[in-house]
């Protein structure tokens, strides 16, 4: 599952199927990063807060 | 009793009223956890799956419900992406529905895999040549995208609201939806094909074996075809029921229009498709096995009248209702054709499960025929009990319909 684990081979096969998932989770990850830290922003008074409805 | 959690502007039932509505659906619930009890703690012995039925009513459901949660991923995709703005009336309905299929069927195959404390073996030690194992990893990843989803809708409960952090949180995650949505969609377009794929690279078994496209069998696009035209049909019957049960207008019609005129281009697109597959494995795949047609539905219950049901019945038929915008725009033709178009595509998915393995393949083998147990249909059926609970849960306490009080004013 990563590359530092025994079962982890340097081939093409590995590093599309994984690259394709760790793509997607980084994607996910960073969405949620980007509200939280500006969220945390937003109390601090950095950001102006906005409204979506 | 409850109503500070009530959203601003809408009425509903008292709370008796509906701890009544919730008692068959807390039954089905208690049923399904018996039977996973019993799973868990016996054994998959529970079950009539046998070394034939390795996939069985559990994985029908599972397919169906996967193909059905599509709603979600594609109404998402033409509301963020595509930018059709009437969908926004309907896309939290969406995602909740999307939610309860995926969190359901990966619930079911914690049970189905009979020994779930090892479930995380597919992820470790990944093959990475298997269609499943790319299954497994999509529906997961995209059911932690759904959650992301829907928890911007429960963070606008009227009392969550209150908490500045959790609101300011909820619409931030709301602003960027776009990126979730556009990675739903790849995570979905994926594990549906493969789904299909699976049964598509089946060389053995000659019934589901077709030929492809580099190394996807026309299956995979056929899967991810279908899902697309059945889930946003799925999305209005879903809608409509709550229409029907709370005796309100919850989203415009505008919405249902557009998603049913999509939902029956895209099912016609299918069904042309399947017809032209079902004509090219006929005369393809099936000589080339020393078969005929009819060698496949002469054994059993499962004659050949399963195919003019799906192609014929469930899926010319509605495609033509949908596509007709006088049929349509009547509500019992829209209702007719979103319920046959979805009936089709659980006929689809059960055919490739459980068809597929009960037609014999060696010269020894013989037709076996598969009952599911009342612990199989309990955690089936639990799937639907959890869906209506969960559903009406969020319908009470959640904003889900932003026009419903405009819809229902006087």
């Amino acid at each position: 599952m990563l590359p530092f684990i025994f079962e982890w081979q340097w081939n093409v096969d590995h590093i599309i199927f994984f690259g394709f998932l760790y793509l997607a989770l980084g994607i996910v990850g960073l969405g949620i990063t980007v509200a939280a830290v500006k969220t945390v922003f937003q109390l601090m008074g950095f950001m102006r807060e906005r409204h979506f409805h | 009793m409850d109503s500070a959690l009530i959203p601003k502007g809408v009425t509903r039932c008292s709370p008796g009223r509906f701890f009544l509505w919730t008692l068959p659906w807390l039954g089905l619930l208690a049923w399904g956890l018996v039977s996973a009890f019993l799973c868990l703690y016996k054994g998959l012995n529970q079950t009539n799956m046998t070394n034939y039925f390795a996939f069985a009513l559990w994985i029908v459901f599972d397919l169906g419900v996967i193909a059905l949660g599509a709603g979600a991923f594609f109404t998402g995709f033409l509301t963020y992406i595509i930018g059709k703005k009437e969908l926004k009336d309907i896309i939290n309905s969406a995602v909740i529905i999307g939610f309860i299929c995926y969190s359901g069927a990966v619930a079911m195959l914690g049970i189905d895999i009979g020994q779930p404390l090892r479930g995380w073996f597919i992820f470790w030690h990944a093959n990475v040549h298997s269609m499943l194992t790319e299954v497994s990893f999509c529906i997961t990843t995209y059911l932690g995208v759904l959650l992301i989803e829907y928890i911007p809708i429960i963070l606008e409960n009227r009392k969550i609201e209150e908490i500045r952090e959790l609101r300011l949180f909820g619409n931030n995650l709301h602003e960027i939806m776009a990126v979730f949505a556009a990675t739903g969609t790849f995570l979905s377009f994926f594990h549906q094909g493969s789904l299909g794929g699976m049964y598509g690279v089946m060389y053995a078994r000659p019934f589901a074996a077709r030929g492809g496209f580099y190394i996807w069998p026309w299956t995979f696009f056929l899967f991810i075809l279908s899902a697309i035209a059945a889930g946003p049909s799925f999305t209005i019957l879903c809608t409509k029921l709550a229409e029907k049960i709370t005796r309100k207008r919850l989203v415009p019609d505008k919405a249902f229009q557009t998603l049913a005129k999509i939902s029956g281009s895209l099912l016609a697109v299918y069904i042309v498709l399947k017809i032209i597959d079902t004509i090219a494995w006929a005369y393809g795949i099936v000589p080339k096995a020393g078969l005929t047609f009819m060698d496949f539905y002469k054994e059993g219950p499962y004659g050949v009248w399963l195919v003019v049901a799906e192609i014929g019945i469930f899926g010319i038929l509605p495609a033509i209702i949908l596509l007709i915008p006088k049929a349509r725009q009547t509500e019992g033709w829209l209702i007719a054709g979103c319920l046959m178009n979805c009936t089709g595509i659980v006929l689809n998915r059960f055919v490739f499960v459980v068809v597929t393995l009960a037609i014999p393949v060696m010269p020894f083998d013989k037709f076996v025929s598969y009952l599911p147990t009342w612990q199989e249909w309990g955690i089936s059926l639990a799937v639907i009990g959890y869906g209506f609970l969960l559903y009406s849960l969020s319908y009470r306490y959640l904003p889900v319909f932003p026009k419903e009080k405009e819809l229902n004013a006087a």
